[in-house]
């Protein structure tokens, strides 16, 4: 069954979009100038890049089964609860390795 | 009796939502499974929590939520551009933010909604859990970060959980 072109043209800018968010993410790890800045790139454009991509995967498949389908909320639902373990989990291990800082940052990490 | 069957209704609520969506299905058999994980989930690890934590004004939470995906959304524009712009321009910082909340799942919460607003990374708690170390990207003024993350997060959890100010 083909589908209105509006709700086509819709899916394809959000899935544009959150590749976008997606694409400056991966820009941001390989610019950004040492570890702790880098570790904002994936924990944070990355978050608007998947859900872009959820939006648009509920309104195509919304509109090809004609019934709401609710479940790719789940995938931001657990991205949001395992994400910012992950950076916590990597953020100590930086700084028990003590690894070199930005040379413009201010203040200091903790000894471990 | 009802704290017995039902030790934590929103773990429940959550469970139970959490299920509907997993099959994608609104029928009234879902209902009733999901509505049964609800019930035995909490019963069966009823021992492992320490302290069931107390939320007093579970709207409240609602609200909370949905203005953190707001802030998710908007930081997420200020990151593509810092990102973008020239890297010589950024001004990293690690700032220690005073913490008054003192309950565990109130605490993991903020430090979660730290991480998650881009821009800013939550390092490291303090032993003492009166401190939360937090990264950065770019801090104009560290002083006013702190006042920021406590007024906008600290405050609104402070109230959900209806946490002891010590």
């Amino acid at each position: 069954m083909p589908l209105n072109p509006w709700i086509e043209a819709l899916v394809a800018l959000f899935l544009v979009a959150g590749s976008l968010f997606a694409l400056i993410g991966a820009i941001g790890l390989y610019r950004l100038p040492d570890f702790f800045t880098r570790l904002h790139a994936p924990t944070k454009a990355t978050t608007l890049g998947v859900g872009g991509m959820v939006i648009a995967s509920m309104i195509y498949f919304s509109a090809r089964n004609g019934s709401l389908s609710l479940h790719e909320l789940l995938i931001t639902l657990f991205l949001f609860i395992t994400a910012p373990v992950s950076a916590h989990v990597l953020a100590k291990a930086a700084m028990q390795q003590k690894l070199r800082l930005h040379d413009s940052t201010r203040g200091k990490p903790w000894q471990q | 009796m009802m704290a017995r069957c039902w030790p934590h209704p929103l773990l429940s609520l959550f469970l139970l939502a959490t299920w509907l969506l997993l099959v994608n299905d609104l029928g009234i058999g879902h209902w009733l499974l999901g509505g049964f994980l609800g019930w035995a989930i909490p019963q069966l690890t009823q021992a492992f929590w320490v302290r069931t934590p107390r939320v007093s004004r579970p709207l409240k939470l609602v609200g909370f939520l949905l203005m953190v995906v707001g802030d998710i959304a908007v930081a997420n524009l200020q990151v593509a551009r810092l990102i973008l712009s020239p890297t010589r321009r950024l001004h990293p910082a690690f700032v220690e933010v005073p913490m008054e909340l003192d309950d565990e799942l109130a605490l993991t919460i903020l430090a979660s909604v730290i991480t998650l607003t881009p821009g800013t990374v939550s390092a490291d708690l303090s032993d003492d859990r009166r401190t939360l170390l937090v990264h950065g990207l770019d801090v104009g003024d560290e002083a006013e970060l702190a006042a920021s993350i406590k007024s906008r997060y600290e405050a609104p959890l402070k109230e959900i959980f209806a946490c002891s100010t010590t």
